[in-house]
């Protein structure tokens, strides 16, 4: 922490818990996550263009159980910061600030992220889709 | 006598004392809007690439338009990931030299990974 003497916000321990804080909190931190998958999207990139046995090994590491799991963690965090990302330029506009529709859209987000990430992955993994 | 204590140049070129103005604010709001397209596009086609084998991949990837996207979108996707780092750490890194460190950082690994990003499309593309 800065060593000063003066308050610094936030203290987030002295607000009641409210949606809106875990969608802006969340999309930082889905922001974060979305920084570090896009190395392991270059990675899978550079794989592809050093030919066949380094692409093997990017897809076989992707479809290894950990691999599975950072994928579809990599997607929830994409949806979500898709999801409100798309609200945060609608609030650019200066709509939607009022509470209610505020509180509403955070929800919408959140909701809206997990249903589109069980939709792609139950696409994925009852595909036998060639 | 003006209660503005900036010389009226100053205000009317109005960039700030950071002397880029909105310039951070307005280009984290294009490339999001860049990555709402890319980004969909992207996943849709991973999605149909799932269960195809290295050729069939790779001569994807190679097609003019393909590649002209994916390029578009690693540069954008490393631009906005940049700036909203910026932010981050701007925020809650308070100690001085790391913030510093953690700042430059962000920035060398990002355009070293965008231009491998770049470097492996075009050779995709260019077949080589």
């Amino acid at each position: 922490m800065a060593q000063t003497g003066r308050p610094l916000s936030p203290h987030l321990q002295v607000y009641k818990w409210q949606v809106q804080m875990a969608s802006s909190i969340l999309h930082r931190a889905t922001g974060i996550i979305l920084a570090v998958g896009s190395l392991l999207i270059v990675w899978g990139l550079a794989a592809l263009a050093a030919g066949q046995d380094a692409f093997a090994t990017f897809t076989a590491c992707a479809a290894s159980p950990f691999g599975t799991i950072v994928m579809i963690g990599w997607t929830l965090a994409f949806f979500y910061h898709l999801c409100n990302g798309i609200r945060h330029l609608v609030q650019d506009t200066g709509k939607g600030y009022a509470i209610e529709s505020f509180v509403r859209s955070s929800w919408m987000a959140i909701i809206v992220s997990i249903v589109l990430t069980v939709v792609v992955w139950a696409y994925v993994l009852t595909g036998s889709h060639a | 006598m003006s209660k503005d204590l900036r010389n009226p140049l100053a205000r009317a070129r109005g960039l700030g004392s950071a002397k880029e103005g909105v310039g951070h604010w307005m280009t984290q709001r294009i490339t999001a809007l860049a990555l709402v397209f890319l980004t969909l596009w992207f996943v849709i086609t991973v999605l149909t690439l799932m269960h195809a084998d290295y050729a069939t991949a790779r001569a994807t990837i190679a097609k003019p338009w393909n590649a002209v996207l994916l390029i578009a979108l690693v540069i954008t996707m490393f631009k906005h990931a940049v700036l909203g780092l910026q932010v981050v750490i701007e925020d809650y890194v308070h100690t001085r030299w790391l913030e510093m460190t953690s700042l430059v950082l962000i920035k060398f690994i990002a355009v070293l990974a965008a231009l491998m990003g770049v470097l492996a499309v075009l050779r995709i593309a260019l077949g080589s």
